[in-house]
C-alpha cells in the first residue's frame, strides 16, 4: 500500500492525507467534520445520500467517494453547502413518513440528528406521504419501510460484514424500495445481531423487544450534536 | 420449483454459461419463453445462477420491458413523448382504452392485452407511435388504433400478428426481409460524412495499415468530439483507454438513444450498419480491444436480426473475427447487448452496469470507464454517430473532416427534428448551422420555442434562433423539438419533469426526490395556483438538484424548469396569484379535504367542494 503523504486544504485549513484516502477519511482524521449519512467506516463508500457534497476546486463532489489529491482546494462549511445539505435532509424527510415522536430510534437516529444539527424544525418541501409497507413477520427484527432513506447501508453491511444478502432494492426512481431476499423478512436468514441491522441510520430496521432500553434523554445525540465525535470540542464561550 | 419452470429456465441459463453478468439477457430470454417473469421465475433464475433472489428481483423491477407481474400476451406501449402528445397520442390512448375496455396500466381480463405508456421510443417524426410487443406501429390515429386492436382480438391465440400490424414497409432497409418494419427513415438531408456514399471498409483497410497511435492522432487532428451529448474529444478518450493497464480492453457502442425526440441513431443503424461496425472495428484497433459490444435499446429490438445478419456477413468476409482483414494479431468481434427500457442506461457508467447484468445504476467516478469499465477492464463508450465519423476521417483525412463545420465543432451533426414543423426527420448538417437555418429547412419558421438537445438541453425562444448548433453554443446530442404558436412552455417543462421522474434510477437523493418536488411546483403554477415566491423556490430547488446529483441525469434534469424561468418568465408570471388577505393561493383546501370527505362520507360545512 502506498502511504505517501499529501496535503490539501478544507476551508483554508491544511489537511494531511495518505494517497488513497477519500476527502472524508482525511477530514475525519484531521478533526474536520463533513456531514454524511450513507457512509459507514466499515463499508465501501457508495455516494448515495449526497449529504457529504463539498466543492473541490469549485466543482461539487461527494467527499465520501472522491479521492484526496495533493493541492486540492476543498470547500465544506460554507453557507451554500450548508443550505444544500439542509435541502437534501429536507428531501429525505418529505420522501418518507417520519414521525420521530413515535420512533424507537429517536435520539439515536442519524437523519434526525442531522436535522437538529442543521437547525431544521420543519421541512420546507411538501410532504409526499408515500405508501410504504411494514414487515413484522420476523420474530426478532422489524422493518418499517416508512422510515427508509435508501442509503443502502444494510445492503452493503449484510454482504460485506455478515456474509449474507438479506437486503436489496427493487424498483427505480421514486419507486425504489427496500427489498428482502425472500417474500418477507421471516423467509430470510436475517438475525438480530447482524451488522446489517445496527448499520441502519434510521428507525427502519429495529430489533424487537429491546425498545427504549436506553431512555430518551440519554441517547447518542441527546446532548451533543452529530459530528461532535469528530470535531474537537468547541472552545468554552 | 415446478418441472416446467425448470425446463424453461435451465437451458436459457445454460446457453449463457450460467454467467451472472449476462443476467439481463437471461431474463429477456426467460420472459420471451414464459411471457412474463413472476416471483416463481425469479426464484428459479436465482437458484439456477446461485445468486440472491433479491438481486434478480432488483434487476427485473428496474427495467420497464421486464415485467415483475404477469402482463398480457401482447403489451401495447404507446409513446408519451411530447411530439406524440402534440400529434394526438392521448386521443389514440382513449381509442385503445375504449376498444379494449381497460385503462392504461391494465391488462384485459382474458390476459391478452396490456396497455402501457412508454417514454420516447425514437419515432417522434412519425408520431403518435406505439410498440405492439417488438413491432413498431407509427403514425397512429384513434381510428386506426381501434381498428387494429379490434382485428387483433379476432386472431386465434398464437397467430402471427406481424402481418396485421405492418401493412406496408417503410423505405430503405426498413423493408429488408429481416426488418419488415413500417418505420420510415425520413432522411431529409444527407450530409458529407455519415450519409454520403462511400467506399465500404476503405477506412478500415487504411487504418490497419497505420499504427494504433497514428489512428488516434488522426482522430485527434480531426478534432472529433462525441456525438452522444457531452462532446468529449474522442481521440483523447481513446488515448486514456489505450494507456490504461489491463490484459483486456473493451469498446462499447452506445445505441441506447433514449433522449426524447432523438431518432437519428435509429436511421444510422438502419441505413449505415456497415459503416458503424467498420468504425467500431477501427476503434477496437486503436484502443487495443478484442471485444466490442453494441448496446441496442430495447425499443429497437426490431432491428436486431438485421444487425446480427450484417455482423455475420462481416465475419464471413473477414472484417470481424481472428486477424481482421488478414492483419496478424488484430482480433476483434462484436456482440449485441439488448437494453430493456431504461433511459438512464444511455449514461455510460449505467450502460456498463447494464451490460454486466446489474440494475442500470450509474457507477461512482473515479474510476472512470477508461481506467476501469466493463467488468473492471478499461473501456471506451462511444455514440453510434461518433463511431460512424471515424472510417470517413481515416479514409478522407482529418483535414477534410476539420474543414467541415466550425473551428471547435468540426464535421456534421445528424439532427432529429420533430414537433410543429412540416418536414420532420433526420438532417445531417455541418456543425455551426444556425437554428434559424434549420427551422427554414424543416418548415418550422413560425416556431415560438425549440427544445434543443432533448429535455436535458434547453428550451429557447425566437431571440436565440440566430445562435449556432455546435458544442460551444447550442449543444445537442441530436434532438430538436419545434413548438409552434399556442404551445405552453410550462406544459413542456411539466411533461419533461414527468419523464425524468420516470427515468431516474433512484440511487441518489437529489434526483430521486428533487424531480418530484420540481414537478409538483410547476404543476401548481400550471393549475393557476402559483404564488410569486414559487419562482425563487423553483430556482433554488433546481440548483440543489443540479449541484448535488450523482450523474448527468440529475445534473441536467432541472434544465426544463430553469429554461422556463430564464427564457419564458412572462409565461410563468402571468399565471401567478398574489396571496389574497393572507390566504395562500397555493393551498387547495377542497383537494385537501377530498379524501377525508370520501372516507367519512360527509361533506365539509364550510368548504363544500
Ligand atoms: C442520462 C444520460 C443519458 C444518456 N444517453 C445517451 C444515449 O442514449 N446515447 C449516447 O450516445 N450517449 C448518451 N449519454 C452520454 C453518454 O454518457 C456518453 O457520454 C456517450 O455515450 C459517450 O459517447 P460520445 O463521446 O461518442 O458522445 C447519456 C448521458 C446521460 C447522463
Ligand atoms: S433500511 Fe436503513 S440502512 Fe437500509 S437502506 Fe433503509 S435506511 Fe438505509
Ligand atoms: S442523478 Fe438520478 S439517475 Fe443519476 S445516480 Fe442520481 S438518481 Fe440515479
Ligand atoms: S455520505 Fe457521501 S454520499 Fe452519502
Amino acid at each position: 500500500m502506498n502511504t505517501e503523504a499529501i496535503t490539501f486544504t478544507i476551508d483554508g485549513k491544511k489537511i494531511e492525507a495518505r494517497r488513497g484516502d477519500t476527502i472524508l477519511e482525511a477530514a475525519d482524521r484531521a478533526g474536520v467534520y463533513i456531514p454524511r449519512l450513507c457512509w459507514m467506516k466499515e463499508l465501501l463508500p457508495a455516494g448515495v445520500c449526497r449529504v457529504c457534497t463539498v466543492r473541490v476546486n469549485g466543482r461539487p463532489q461527494a467527499a465520501c467517494t472522491q479521492p484526496a489529491a495533493a493541492g486540492m482546494v476543498v470547500e465544506n462549511d460554507t453557507e451554500e453547502l450548508r443550505q444544500l445539505r439542509r435541502d437534501l435532509i429536507d428531501m429525505l424527510f418529505v420522501e418518507g413518513n417520519h414521525f420521530c415522536m413515535f420512533c424507537e430510534r429517536s435520539g439515536n437516529c442519524e437523519l434526525q440528528a442531522l436535522a437538529y444539527r442543521f437547525g431544521i424544525t420543519a421541512p420546507k418541501y411538501p410532504f409526499l406521504f408515500p405508501r410504504r409497507s411494514v414487515d413484522a413477520s420476523h420474530p426478532d427484527v422489524l422493518a418499517d419501510g416508512n422510515r427508509c432513506i435508501r442509503c443502502g447501508r444494510c445492503v452493503r453491511a449484510s454482504r460485506a460484514l455478515d456474509g449474507k444478502s438479506v437486503f436489496g432494492f427493487t424498483g427505480r426512481g421514486p419507486q425504489k424500495r427496500l427489498a428482502f431476499n425472500g417474500p418477507n423478512l421471516a423467509a430470510t436468514d436475517v438475525a438480530a445481531p447482524d451488522h446489517a441491522i445496527a448499520a441502519c441510520p434510521t428507525g427502519t430496521l429495529i430489533v424487537k423487544r429491546v425498545g427504549y432500553k436506553v431512555p430518551i434523554g440519554r441517547r447518542l445525540y441527546d446532548h451533543s450534536p452529530i459530528g461532535s465525535e469528530i470535531e474537537p470540542p468547541a472552545p468554552e464561550k | 420449483m415446478s418441472a416446467n419452470l425448470q425446463e424453461a429456465i435451465g437451458p436459457v441459463c445454460e446457453s449463457f454459461g450460467h454467467d451472472r453478468t449476462r443476467l439481463l439477457d437471461i431474463l429477456l430470454a426467460v420472459q420471451q419463453r414464459l411471457g412474463g417473469i413472476d416471483d416463481r421465475a425469479i426464484d428459479a433464475v436465482a437458484a439456477e445462477l446461485a445468486i440472491p433472489r433479491v438481486d434478480v428481483a432488483g434487476v427485473v423491477s428496474f427495467y420497464t420491458f421486464l415485467a415483475p407481474k404477469t402482463r398480457g400476451q401482447l403489451v401495447i406501449r404507446l409513446c408519451n413523448d411530447l411530439p406524440d402528445l402534440m400529434m394526438g397520442a392521448e386521443e389514440v390512448a382513449a381509442g385503445l382504452e375504449a376498444e379494449l375496455g381497460i385503462r392504461f396500466g391494465e391488462t384485459t381480463p382474458d390476459g391478452r392485452f396490456t396497455l402501457e405508456w412508454a417514454s420516447c421510443i425514437g419515432m417522434s417524426d412519425q408520431a403518435p407511435a406505439a410498440l405492439f410487443g417488438d413491432v413498431v406501429v407509427p403514425r397512429l390515429t384513434p381510428g386506426t388504433a381501434r381498428r387494429l386492436v379490434a382485428e387483433l382480438r379476432q386472431q386465434p391465440p398464437g397467430a402471427d400478428l406481424h402481418r396485421l400490424l405492418v401493412r406496408a414497409y417503410g423505405d430503405g432497409a426498413n423493408a429488408h426481409d429481416l426488418v419488415r418494419a413500417a418505420v420510415e427513415n425520413n432522411l431529409r438531408q444527407a450530409g458529407e460524412v455519415i450519409f454520403a456514399q462511400a467506399e465500404p471498409d476503405a477506412g478500415l483497410s487504411k487504418a490497419l495499415a497505420m499504427s494504433p497511435a497514428e489512428v488516434i492522432r488522426e482522430v485527434k487532428t480531426a478534432r472529433l468530439r462525441g456525438r452522444g451529448g457531452a462532446g468529449f474529444p474522442t481521440g483523447m478518450k481513446w488515448e486514456f483507454v489505450r494507456a490504461a493497464d489491463g490484459p483486456q480492453r473493451y469498446l462499447i457502442c452506445n445505441a441506447d438513444e433514449g433522449e426524447p425526440g432523438t431518432f437519428k441513431d435509429r436511421v444510422i443503424l438502419t441505413e449505415r450498419p456497415d459503416l458503424l461496425f467498420e468504425g467500431m472495428t477501427i476503434a477496437g484497433y486503436a484502443i487495443g480491444a478484442e471485444h466490442g459490444i453494441l448496446y441496442l435499446r430495447g425499443e429497437y429490438a426490431y432491428l436486431r436480426a438485421y444487425l446480427e445478419h450484417v455482423l455475420a456477413r462481416r465475419r464471413e468476409k473477414g472484417l470481424l473475427g481472428k486477424s481482421v482483414l488478414g492483419k496478424p494479431g488484430f482480433n476483434f468481434d462484436i456482440r449485441i447487448q439488448m437494453g430493456a427500457g431504461a433511459y438512464i442506461c444511455g449514461e455510460e457508467t449505467a450502460l456498463i452496469s447494464s451490460c454486466e447484468g446489474l440494475r442500470g445504476d450509474p457507477k461512482n467516478r473515479p474510476p472512470f470507464p477508461a481506467q476501469r469499465g466493463y467488468l473492471g477492464h478499461p473501456t471506451s463508450v462511444n455514440n453510434v454517430e461518433t463511431l460512424c465519423c471515424v472510417p470517413r476521417i481515416i479514409q478522407r483525412g482529418s483535414g477534410w473532416f476539420a474543414s467541415i463545420g466550425s473551428r471547435r465543432s468540426t464535421g456534421t451533426k445528424c439532427l432529429s427534428i420533430s414537433g410543429d414543423c412540416t418536414r420532420r426527420g433526420v438532417y445531417e448538417l455541418p456543425l455551426g448551422t444556425t437554428l434559424r437555418d434549420v427551422l427554414a429547412r424543416c418548415g418550422g419558421e413560425d416556431a415560438v420555442a425549440v427544445q434543443v438537445g432533448g429535455p436535458s438541453g434547453r428550451l429557447v425562444g425566437p431571440e436565440a434562433f440566430d445562435r449556432e448548433i455546435c458544442f460551444d453554443d447550442l449543444a445537442t446530442g441530436g434532438s430538436l423539438v419545434v413548438f409552434g404558436p399556442g404551445r405552453d412552455p410550462l406544459w413542456v417543462a411539466s411533461q419533461y419533469m414527468a419523464f425524468f421522474i420516470h427515468e431516474s434510477c433512484g440511487y441518489c437523493t437529489p434526483c430521486r426526490v428533487g424531480n418530484v418536488l420540481l414537478k409538483e411546483r410547476v404543476d401548481r403554477i400550471l393549475a393557476g395556483r402559483g404564488e410569486p415566491e414559487d419562482l425563487d423556490y423553483l430556482r433554488a430547488l433546481a440548483t440543489t438538484v443540479k449541484t448535488a446529483s450523482r450523474c448527468g441525469l440529475g445534473q441536467t434534469s432541472p434544465n426544463p424548469v430553469l429554461s422556463v424561468l430564464d427564457n419564458f418568465r412572462p409565461a410563468c408570471e402571468a399565471r401567478l396569484k398574489e396571496p389574497f388577505e393572507g390566504r395562500q393561493t397555493g393551498f387547495d383546501i377542497a383537494a385537501k379535504l377530498a379524501e377525508a370527505q370520501r372516507l367519512t362520507g360527509r361533506k365539509s360545512v364550510h368548504f363544500d367542494a
